[in-house]
């Protein structure tokens, strides 16, 4: 699982350099480029790529206007803005805890650390189905804890807040599992230096800790909010999918297929993906920067 | 402290002191952080896992045995096991064939071939599931062709098993190629210059070579494949006893309030979930020693 660390630091145009971009491949004594080259391409053609394009042509078959109507209707626009900032929020609530939990586990010996560090990748694992019931069913008014909540007047279960807490919960592995193979490598000598220099605790994490964190942190920021962002299956149990209220932007997409209104919701797929895509590719540059910023280059 | 005193040389003490005060953290924001780090984790994963077997056993052993062999449920069983078998073996074919390509050879543009394979990562499950009823659901691209010949893909076990390949294209290639460009291609060419086929060196020097990190890799590939929902929701139909897989079969029972049924399914997936993280914790230990 840690090495989907990476699928964000891959987003984006790929870098061939200027020199070899003429000359094809390397000469090589081992055999089998072509074919196993011919096989990924065209699998890759078969399953991601048509299909994808076959996407963009249906919502281009609406024209401009009539896309441009149904983006902006109310409740696409609601429906997007429940699923973008939720998960915005969701990210930005695991990165918080996230760090958290990685420091505990990373620099604390406790009883049941290593229970607790294997539970992590429990949302990787769970179907999304089985999460969204128990989350519902724990969080509901009777539920262990809905119960606890109801004297506070907070209600979780169908309301955006389900959302928020089916995110979070979907999202927490990815921050933990980038932050901490960073954090466990970072050298003992970094922190004696500032500790010998006379750097406080708070400073040696804020200006020691932190920077090297930083990309990782950003990373797994982005990995959780683009899970978040396409969310379903542990979502439409908790959520109550009131239109405009508590509707997701994957479930308007999955109404609008069930009254066969195909094109409606393609021009809602193509604006999801087109937004991430931005978005990881912002991410993708911030990291890029905070990666420079420390190596000094 | 004092044990290290009694060992060790004076000045090494020192540094060792200096070097443990500028890691540890006092003793109030330790427990602090290893608390709200402890109620984080068991407020978010530890009680939906339990509140799962709990409310499936809320009714006894009896009506979850019941739920269990029900004739609808050993469908959805069957389903899920040919769907996930289906779509792991061709995932995992394909997770070799690229990692081959991708790392035995240097070609022009093979860090976007990488970030496409990466690609499913990124689109919704929902979206996964949409594609293929724009190119094959009655409405689709090729939909007049297939009634005409009467080839049935959406609601059926070829949509059910496209969505699911998509949803899980990523796994097995995403676990092989940092290890395989790791290891490089020396051990390869020098089976080839021994005169070994290319075949006999596949199956005799990389397979060896990869065979954790690929276990590793189908092992996730088959949580994720028979668990997913989204995109095998929008693709199956639900047809009962026919196109339900466990998830969607768990939604169909939770939303006719059929809770001990449905949390009995779900406890047969949480227990798959478990056994995958098992797995998974002992194949890093046992690789990490090796």
């Amino acid at each position: 699982m840690t090495s989907s660390a990476d699928i964000a630091g891959t987003i984006g145009p790929g870098r061939v350099s200027g020199a070899r971009r003429f000359k094809g491949r390397q000469p090589s004594v081992i055999p089998g480029f072509g074919i196993t080259l011919g096989l990924t391409l065209s699998w890759l053609a078969l399953i991601v790529l048509i299909p994808l394009i076959g996407l963009f042509l249906k919502s281009a078959e609406l024209g401009f206007s009539d896309f441009w109507s149904i983006v902006t209707s109310r409740r696409t626009l609601h429906a997007l803005q429940i699923s973008f900032g939720l998960a915005l929020l969701a990210a930005v609530i695991n990165l918080v805890f996230g760090t958290v939990i990685v420091w505990a586990l990373a620099r604390y010996d406790f009883p049941g650390r290593r229970i607790f560090d294997a539970l992590i990748d429990i949302p990787f694992a769970l179907p999304t189905a089985v999460a969204g019931i128990s989350l519902t069913t724990l969080f509901a008014e009777n539920g262990w804890i809905g119960r606890l909540l109801v004297p506070l007047g907070i209600k979780v279960a169908f309301t955006p807040l389900g959302i928020l807490v089916a995110l979070i919960f979907i999202g927490l592995p990815f921050v933990v599992r980038t932050v901490q193979p960073v954090l466990l490598d970072l050298e003992v000598e970094l922190e004696e230096a500032a500790a010998t220099l006379g750097a406080t605790r708070w400073q040696i994490f804020s200006k020691v800790i932190v920077p090297v964190i930083l990309p990782a942190l950003l990373t797994g920021f982005a990995l959780a909010f683009a899970r978040a962002v396409g969310e379903y299956g542990s979502v439409i149990f908790i959520a109550g999918n009131l239109p405009n209220v508590s509707e997701i932007a994957p479930l308007l997409i999955v109404i609008r297929l069930s009254e066969f209104k195909y094109t409606d919701a393609s021009a809602i797929a193509v604006v999801m993906l087109l937004l991430s895509f931005v978005l990881l590719f912002v991410i993708n540059r911030l990291q890029q920067w905070s990666g420079t910023r420390i190596s000094g280059g | 402290m004092t044990v290290l005193a009694e060992v060790a040389p004076a000045h090494t003490v020192a540094r060792r002191a200096s070097a443990i005060r500028s890691r540890s953290d006092p003793p109030l924001v330790r427990w602090a952080i290893i608390a709200v780090a402890l109620l984080f984790l068991s407020l978010f994963l530890v009680l939906p896992l339990v509140v799962v077997f709990v409310q499936a056993f809320s009714h006894g052993v009896l009506p979850y045995l019941g739920a269990l062999t029900h004739p609808d449920t050993i469908a959805a069983v069957r389903l899920t096991l040919i769907v996930a078998a289906i779509s792991v073996s061709l995932n995992l074919v394909f997770g070799l064939v690229a990692a081959w390509a991708i790392t035995k050879f240097e070609f022009p543009g093979k860090s976007f071939l990488i970030t496409l394979i990466d690609l499913p990562f990124s689109i919704s499950p929902v979206i996964s599931g949409l594609v293929f009823v724009l190119l094959f659901g009655a409405q689709g691209y090729f939909g007049e062709y297939l009634i005409a010949h009467d080839i049935r893909i959406i609601f059926a076990l070829p949509g059910i098993v496209l969505a699911t390949v998509l949803v899980t294209f990523p796994f097995v290639a995403r676990e092989l190629i940092p290890l395989m460009k790791e290891q490089g291609t020396q051990d390869e060419e020098a089976a080839i210059s021994l005169g070994a086929s290319g075949l006999q060196t596949f199956f005799r020097v990389t397979l060896p070579n990869v065979k954790w990190a690929l276990l590793y890799g189908v092992l996730l590939c088959n949580a994720r494949a028979m668990g997913e929902f989204g995109a095998v929701s929008v693709v199956s139909g639900h047809i009962r006893g026919e196109t339900n897989t466990m998830p969607l079969h768990i939604e169909i029972l939770y939303n006719e309030y059929q809770l001990v049924a449905a949390f009995a399914v779900a406890s047969v997936l949480a227990l798959l979930a478990l056994l995958t993280l098992i797995s998974k914790t002992l194949l890093e230990r046992y690789t990490r020693h090796a």
